[in-house]
């Protein structure tokens, strides 16, 4: 059906320990080559880690699926080499319009801040962003990915996790030192392990519409809500542009809808019309039908098994919470596991992965079951309330804010997390916060402060002229100063310094994720050394005692 | 300042037939929304938190509501 994308066919990959039936061992396997596992095995490529990728299928994904990718999702693949190639394919939006019945609520912007090398939001559909993923994972010359291996069996042994894969030409038996899942919201992984994926159904079910609409008909970049509209009365609606002239429509459908009759063109078509009205050409792209969960695992690691991305936790998608949540998991757990498999931090590092993921998810799930709740009313009290605050969000600014067809994504601050070494100052980008961004002057040129922030080593970003400074292994200074000065970024607007909340000579220590560790009046050797074993998981140092 | 439940109206009457007047003519999904949307304007002209989650709880458990958070099911005896 889709005639703007068409998906690569990937060739099958038999491995040497198909013919020769011998236990092939791997250090790291990914389960999945979708959104999560590849951007985890490029992650960990950037770090100096190898990866097998093993996905059952041959192509990246069909249909659109998650296509809202928001400002931090495009920090973490700016820092992938990836982010100014999603920018420019993507449809940058700002503007969001809210329908109730026949009128217009009101609508909001959602008033970018200036300063920051990416916008709150891009539309790309998913399949751009995993074609892009497995080319950029082939050039690192680390990742492997094995199209058409299925993992047929799997056992988590103490030692190494045991897998039984099949492919064209045979089976293997595969052994890896850690496995992660990325195997999505049917996950076989999870369910061979038995683990319970608890949470909440919603009864209700929605119909997603792909629409290539002539390129003649102009309809403005913006996110469009309705909540009960004439075209499709009783239920709500949302509009969304994709690259290539393609809209997203998404279409309430109630629970009693029937899936399989819903996804028929005679069916869709005349709600697409309904809609566009009668004169605007349009052919479908790609149709699904999908009900609202949220659920997760009760711990995203199981010994040698770690889960990211939907087979990890699913929410309902009013708020682009699935795959931006997926990609911060994997921003969390690659440097983490990188540092574990060098022997730079203990296996301990990884509990701060479900310590920092969870609270995470739980918020995303919090946020996604709200919104579910206010769409979907599911007691007459409930629509009562929800009519209300659109009826008056018309006249009245204050109802504004409650009216909720999804809170959009934001990038979850990791506040309470044991990696974090606590400080006195007031407000700014406190311990856990992924950094602010903030345009810098590089010997005169346009910068980005991000660029330079984390990566494969921690980062100290020195607010003061350039100075040797003693630091522990692993840690890279960087010096941001007010004035332009030789071998230190100019802070010309100084944005960096107020949006991290310091004075000036202090110092900030960052993860290699880019989340702040640790701020510091100044740059003292010692406080560092501890802040960055912190940040290791190690011990907390033994301090000597005065003799 | 915690939820004041002192009389503070003046003329209680005349508030009580106004209130009641709002509601003339309207159907009981209509009343239903009328009242929404006078507990969401007094609400937002409220503003305190802690005053809206006392006068919620007070509205819960005065007259017919059965508690907001159930009580653990008495043991049926043999």
């Amino acid at each position: 059906m889709p005639t703007t994308y068409t998906n690569p066919r990937y060739s099958a990959v038999v491995p040497p320990a198909v013919r020769s039936g011998e236990v092939e061992r791997q250090r790291v396997v990914v389960a999945g080559a979708g959104l999560v596992g590849l951007t985890l095995a490029l992650d960990l490529a950037y770090h100096g880690i190898p990866s097998v990728v093993l996905d059952e299928d041959d192509t990246v994904s069909f249909g659109s699926r998650a296509i809202c990718f928001a400002k931090r999702t495009l920090e973490i693949y700016g820092r992938l080499g990836l982010g100014q190639r999603m920018l420019a394919k993507g449809i940058t939006w700002k503007t969001g319009r809210v329908f109730h019945g026949n009128t217009e609520a009101y609508a909001f912007d959602l008033l970018p801040e200036e300063g920051h090398e990416y916008p709150a939001f891009i539309n790309l559909q998913q399949y751009y962003a995993e074609e892009w993923l497995v080319e950029a994972c082939a050039a690192t010359g680390l990742v492997e990915i094995r199209w058409k291996n299925r993992i047929t069996a799997v056992e988590n042994r103490p030692d190494a996790v045991h897998l039984w894969v099949e492919t064209p030409e045979g089976d293997y038996t595969l052994h890896a030192e850690w496995l992660l899942a990325c195997d999505g919201a049917r996950s076989f992984i999870r369910e061979a392990l038995g683990l319970p994926f608890e949470g909440k159904v919603f009864r209700d079910r929605f119909l997603i519409a792909d629409v290539l609409i002539d390129k003649d008909v102009d309809f403005p970049t913006e996110r469009w809500f309705w909540f009960d509209p004439p075209f499709h009365p009783g239920q709500s609606v949302l509009l969304h542009k994709q690259p290539d002239g393609v809209w997203r429509i998404d279409f309430q459908l109630g629970w009693d809808a029937d899936p399989e009759e819903e996804k028929r063109p005679e069916k869709v078509i005349p709600r697409v019309a309904a809609m566009l009205g009668p004169d605007v050409p349009f052919a479908l792209e790609w149709v699904s039908v999908y009900t609202f969960r949220c659920r997760r695992l009760a711990r995203f690691t199981h010994g040698r098994i770690i889960f990211a991305g939907d087979s990890a936790h699913q929410v309902s998608p009013f708020g682009a919470r699935g795959g931006n949540g997926g990609v911060q998991d994997a921003d969390n757990l690659a440097w983490k596991l990188a540092a574990v498999l060098k022997g730079e931090a203990p296996a301990a590092l990884l509990d701060s992965y479900d310590a920092e993921r969870i609270p995470a998810t739980d918020e995303n799930i919090l946020h996604s079951t709200r919104a579910t709740d206010f769409i979907t009313p599911k007691t007459p009290a409930a629509r009562a309330y929800r009519d209300a605050v659109l009826d008056l969000a018309r006249r009245f600014p204050f109802a504004r804010p409650w009216v909720n067809s999804g809170r959009l994504s934001r990038p979850a601050v990791l506040a309470d997390s044991p990696l974090n070494t606590p400080d006195d100052f007031p407000g700014g980008a406190v311990p856990g916060t992924p950094a602010p961004d903030a345009p810098v002057l590089r010997a005169g040129q346009p910068d980005w402060l991000l660029r330079h922030l984390g990566g494969r080593s921690f980062t100290l970003l020195v607010f003061g002229p350039p100075r040797p400074i003693a630091l522990p292994v692993g840690v890279v200074a960087l010096f941001v100063t007010d004035t332009d000065t030789p071998g230190a970024l100019w802070d010309h607007a100084g944005l960096a310094r107020r949006r991290f909340g310091v004075p000036a000579g202090a110092a900030v220590l960052l993860r290699p994720d880019q989340h702040v560790a640790a701020r510091f009046a100044t740059p003292d050797p010692e406080a560092i050394g501890a802040a960055h074993a912190r940040a290791l998981g190690r011990a907390a140092p033994v301090l000597q005692r005065a003799a | 300042m915690p939820l004041d439940t002192t009389p503070r109206i003046a003329d209680p009457d005349a508030l009580f037939a106004l209130l009641v007047e709002a509601h003339a003519g309207l159907d009981e999904a209509a009343s239903r929304r009328l009242d929404a949307r006078l507990v969401l304007l007094l609400m937002n002209h409220i503003g305190d938190e802690a005053v809206l989650r006392e006068a919620i709880r007070l509205a819960r458990e005065t007259g017919d509501s059965p508690p907001a958070s159930p009580a653990p099911a008495a043991v049926p005896q043999a």
